[in-house]
């Protein structure tokens, strides 16, 4: 487990629940980022101002981090751009369809214990591990 | 000042992705490598994030549940609860795209401050997703509910 960032992991975390618990307290709403981004692009979205400004938030996190002295990682992305536009529409459309992702039901939605948010996160996980052991232990990329 | 209590917000979450390390592809690929467990290279940290924010998410709206918000008239909890088709289709479909490059929504918008190219692509191909599915949703399953697609009974 050399990888294993426990601490980092667990400040990280904490700051996830302190964000998403301040926005209800605040604004009293879910912070999902499924739902905040589709409100914010699509045609026929009414509230967009919040939105657009937690989406402002969310990139300025690594600029800001920069003036600390982080840099700001190149993802490592598969090098097939069809590939990842593929992902890109996968995840566009099956978090729309289910309502929500990792933040909006894998997080908010766990822990208000809504059965149904608990069921998408056991499922998108699965589907997540199925594709990982067959892209990199079947396939062999 | 909604506006600028959730710029507030998606900050502490876009520190809380990038502190976590969880807006690295190759670190969330190495949790949902279920092989690297024997192998001796699995990587927990995921699981670790998720506890923590479940633990505080959980403890901040037990406290939420018993007032109103500041910034507005009450809080919008999600009103859905039927364990349906779209869930379940959705969640999977998600999943694979998830697994396929390690990116979800909220690390996919944090990484566009690396202006990375292969970002870029990622985040249009899933507005484009996410455009596609709302014109779907709103022709052919609910043409009389133009908002619902964005109203605040979204789970997330």
């Amino acid at each position: 487990m050399a990888n294993f960032t426990p601490i980092s992991a667990a400040i990280g975390g904490a700051l996830i629940g302190l964000s998403a618990v301040l926005l209800m307290l605040l604004n009293g709403r879910i912070a999902g980022i499924t739902g905040v981004f589709a409100g914010l692009i699509d045609p026929i979205s009414t509230d967009r101002a919040w939105r657009a400004t937690f989406v402002a938030g969310l990139i300025a996190a690594p600029l800001s981090a920069v003036l600390l002295g982080y840099t700001i990682p190149i993802p490592h992305l598969p090098t097939s751009f069809i590939t990842i536009a593929t992902a890109g529409l996968l995840v566009g459309f099956g978090t729309r369809l289910s309502n929500g992702c990792t933040s909006g039901h894998g997080i908010c939605g766990v822990a208000r214990l809504s059965p149904r948010s608990i069921t998408a996160t056991a499922i998108f996980m699965a589907a997540a591990i199925a594709v990982v052991a067959v892209t990199r232990h079947v396939i062999g990329g | 000042m909604r506006a600028v209590a959730s710029l507030v917000c998606g900050f502490i979450f876009g520190w809380g992705l990038f502190i976590s390390g969880m807006i690295l592809p190759e670190k969330v690929l190495g949790f949902l490598d279920i092989f690297a467990i024997p192998a001796g290279n699995w990587d927990p940290s995921l699981a670790v994030v998720m506890a923590a924010a479940l633990a505080v998410t959980g403890a901040g709206y037990a406290l939420a549940r018993r007032r109103a918000p500041v910034f507005e008239t009450r809080n919008q909890w999600p009103t859905q609860t039927a364990i349906d088709r779209p869930l379940v289709v959705g969640a999977v479909l998600f999943g694979i795209g998830w697994g396929l490059v390690g990116l979800c929504p909220g690390p996919a918008i944090v990484n566009l401050a690396s202006l990375s190219p292969g970002i870029i692509v990622f985040v249009v191909a899933m507005a484009v997703g996410t455009i596609a599915h709302d014109h779907w949703y709103a022709r052919s399953v609910a043409p009389d509910a133009r908002t619902l697609a964005t109203a605040g009974v979204a789970d997330g």
